[in-house]
């Protein structure tokens, strides 16, 4: 028998990195994600490991390269304008080909904002954040159950690739507590004999970004493309529900998803036949189930916690073929299922 | 009315959002009460940083820029640099200004920035719920430090005033408390000490505050002055660091 | 499916309050949130959270209309009195709030909480006195799964307590009966 624990969306995610054998934590703290650092400070060192705050999130994300480089498992976590100030790093560590998991738990912004739950940042997840031409693996749990298996699986993408992976979470998935089943613990880490540390039995190591001769950059950035190529092909992941016969389709994400999920048993209970495509790699974005969806649907509407982002890659996935819409609430307002029924019923009224 | 003559016209009359016992209000009021009595409200800019204080806005009446968690030095740099006339403060908890915005205020000293600096210490992560600050004690316990502050892992507290008093920018640096009456008064001559040399056109200046979060130490109001006084303050010693005649 | 909304302030054991509920849902594997405010929203004072019991799979992880409402403190009533689902009910301590509900459409079941810890000797079980009523006047869990997880929360240390809150909720159940 698995046997459930109860746990916060942040501490899932902290011990889920435990588990996948993550033991290197740098971080800073700031509302809504404490509970991470704080579960990690706790438990960390019960393994052997090391958590460590910095002075800031952009140490903070310089001692991950640093860990990572040196061939560990490492994590940092923060929350909206603490992911700002990392973004200059997570850039050298695309360029530099440092795998490591960064979780960003969204709140509302722009600039300070406020410290309740929202999804303002999705345009700086998936488009790589930083600058350069990079991408971020992105995986957006709704569940804390799902937290807890994307983050454990987040360790090993990040190796396979050499690549950041991003958990994008939300203010209301790291508070809420549900229960969870956890994975057993992973004790099979890969080898990396790239990394930096020891060499007496190989020719030295270097792990950089800096690429001086241009000839050689566009090769490297070449390679890194081929690598997202690869990621497109093999990582997309995404779920629906009530899809089959759906005429209206309802595109969202993480907690908003599942709002959504709740509206749409209200809309299906007065006969209206909508559904849901919650993508879970909003990074590579699931644009198949989309473009497959098209000949029966009449409209889509991308429901998110903020003025439009997931938007842009709905319009790309469907082309012109047929209305997209957005809903949503700003500044971490939890948009009620209620209030998305009602803009289900303006839609579809005006639909037909 | 008596009310208004009672209470300076540089605060707004609304309850504060501040835990009962903490000392952010007292400092905010003595700002206040230095600013009305040298008659420079219509001049004065405050910084906001980051930490309980972020709000110090919704108080403070007169202009404020809220800046991000950190970087309150160097916006007060870009306002005094437009408006040199002006007197521009910055309003930093330990987190903000010992942890995040070191390169920010050092910098701003070593530039000798003619700003002045209220540096409210108490030791932790307020806002945040108390997590470890630079500044927080060897085996302090705070909830990223749940073991107590490990020396071995993390350091040793970090005396800022001490290290900006070395800049020949900074002309003058105290470091004062709040636990009396007479802490109170003292703390308040040492804020306008501050802000009549930046008037006079010197340069930069702190006054470090030792203050306390009886929320986040766990502790009675009453409680938590008695361990600042035993335990901050005997790793923080309060007194003048650095005066004006010390420069050269 | 019962959507709990519990409210007071810091100190009366508001979230205590909440994840046992949680905890004891999970016991009887039922389907569990549990939602806290957070944030500067507690510093005002007042604390509140949500608990979703459920034999059905949860999705929105928000309570916008509880079915029922447990307010510790006048504050609380005034709040959140007016979001509670019709024919939803409203459990109040009546110690603190002297108030009468304007709502017509919902149970009210006052319940002189802060007195009856009192009597019991420790103020702070009011949490325990009001689960007590609230489990009685929903059955949204069994007393045995409460007792269970309380042991499991609370840190060995506070063991000793085990008896007292369970005469607080075994006494306040009573009263409802
Ligand atoms: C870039 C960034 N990182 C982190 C935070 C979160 N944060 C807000 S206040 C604060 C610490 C405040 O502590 P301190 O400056 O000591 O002020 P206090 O609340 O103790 O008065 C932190 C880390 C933030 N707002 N922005
Ligand atoms: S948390 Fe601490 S610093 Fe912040 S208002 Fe409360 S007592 Fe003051
Ligand atoms: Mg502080």
């Amino acid at each position: 028998m698995t046997t459930k624990v109860l746990m916060k969306g942040s501490e899932a995610i902290a011990e889920a990195a435990i588990l996948s054998g993550c033991r290197y934590f740098f971080g800073y703290p700031i509302t809504p994600q404490n509970e991470i650092p704080e579960y990690l400070a706790k438990h960390l060192p019960k393994v052997g490991g090391t958590f460590l705050q910095a002075e800031s999130e952009i140490s903070a994300i310089y001692m991950v390269l640093g860990g990572a480089a040196a061939g560990a498992r490492v994590m940092t976590s923060s929350s909206s304008p603490g992911i700002s100030l990392k973004q200059e790093g997570i850039s050298y560590m695309a360029g530099a080909e440092t795998p490591c998991v960064i979780v960003n738990i969204m709140r509302g912004g722009p600039g300070l904002g406020a410290i309740q739950g929202a999804q303002p940042d999705y345009w700086q997840a998936t488009r790589g954040g930083g600058h350069g031409d990079y991408r971020l693996l992105v995986l957006a749990p709704a569940t804390v159950q799902e937290a807890v298996d994307l983050t454990y699986q987040a360790f090993d993408l990040a190796d396979k690739y050499r690549n950041p992976v991003m958990i994008l979470g939300d203010g209301i998935l790291a508070q809420i507590m549900e229960p969870v089943e956890l994975p057993e613990a992973n004790n099979q880490l890969p080898d990396k004999a790239w990394a930096v540390g020891k060499n007496e039995n190989r020719p030295r190591n270097i792990v950089s970004s800096s690429y001086p001769k241009v000839d050689e950059l566009e090769k490297v950035s070449i390679r890194l493309h081929e690598r997202y190529a690869q990621i497109k092909k093999n990582e997309v992941r995404w779920d629906s529900y009530l899809t089959d016969d759906a005429e209206y389709v309802i595109a969202s994400y993480g907690s908003a998803a599942r709002i959504a999920k709740a509206a749409i048993k209200m809309a299906r209970a007065e006969g209206i036949k909508v559904g849901l495509i919650r993508p879970i790699s909003v990074w590579p974005f699931p644009t198949e189930p989309f473009q497959n969806i098209v000949p029966q649907t009449k409209f889509f509407l991308s429901f998110e916690m903020c003025t439009g982002q997931m938007i842009d890659d709905v319009r790309l996935a469907i082309g012109n073929e047929r209305p997209v819409y957005h809903y949503g609430r700003l500044g971490g307002v939890i948009p009620l299922p209620e209030e998305l029924l009602a803009k289900i019923k303006e839609l579809v009224k005006e639909a037909k | 009315m008596d009310k208004v003559s009672s209470f300076p016209k540089t605060l707004v009359d609304v309850p504060m959002h501040y835990c009962p016992g903490c000392t952010h209000g007292i400092i905010h009021r003595l700002v206040a009460e230095v600013i009305e009595e040298m008659e420079i409200a219509f001049k004065t800019v405050g910084i906001a940083s980051v930490g309980c204080s972020c709000f110090c806005y919704d108080y403070f009446n007169f202009d404020v820029v809220a800046s991000a968690h950190g970087r309150a030095p160097a916006t007060a740099t870009g306002v005094k640099r437009v408006h040199p006339e002006c007197l521009v403060f910055t309003y930093q908890g330990d987190g903000d200004l010992a942890a995040i915005g070191t390169a920010e205020i050092i910098h701003a000293a070593v530039r000798g920035e003619k700003i002045s600096v209220i540096f409210v210490n108490n030791g932790i992560y307020g806002m945040t719920g108390g997590q470890m600050a630079p500044t927080t004690l060897p085996e302090m316990k705070a909830t990223t430090s749940p073991y107590g502050r490990s020396t071995a892992l993390t350091g040793y507290p970090i005396k800022m005033t001490e290290m900006l008093a070395l800049q020949d920018g900074c002309v003058y640096a105290e470091r004062t408390k709040i636990s009396s009456v007479a802490t109170i008064n003292k703390t308040k001559k040492a804020i306008r000490k501050s802000f009549e040399l930046q008037i006079a056109g010197k340069g930069f200046s702190v006054v470090e505050i030792l203050s306390t979060c009886p929320t986040n130490w766990g502790m009675e109001p009453l409680e938590s002055i008695k361990w600042m006084e035993e335990n901050l303050e005997t790793y923080y010693p309060v007194g003048l660091i650095k005066d004006e005649k010390e420069v050269k | 499916m019962h959507e709990l909304l519990l409210a007071g302030f810091g100190g009366q054991g508001v979230m205590l309050m909440g994840k046992i509920l949680a905890y004891a849902g999970m016991k009887e594997e039922k389907q569990v949130m549990f939602i806290p405010s957070y944030g500067s929203e507690m510093r005002g004072g007042t604390a509140n959270c949500s608990v979703i019991l459920s034999e059905e799979e949860i999705d929105a992880p928000v309570v916008s209309k509880p079915t029922v409402l447990v307010a510790m403190n006048t504050p609380s009533f005034d709040k959140f009195e007016s979001s509670v689902k019709e024919n939803g009910i409203i459990i109040l301590n009546s110690s603190l709030i002297t108030k009468e509900t304007t709502r017509e459409n919902v149970k009210i079941v006052k319940v002189p909480a802060s007195d009856i810890a009192k009597g019991l000797g420790n103020e702070r079980i009011i949490n325990m006195v009001l689960l007590g009523t609230l489990i009685a006047v929903t059955n949204c869990v069994k007393v045995g799964s409460i007792m269970a997880s309380l042991k499991e929360i609370l840190p060995p240390h506070r063991h000793n307590l085990l008896p007292l809150n369970q005469k607080a909720i075994e006494d306040a159940m009573s009263l409802v009966k």
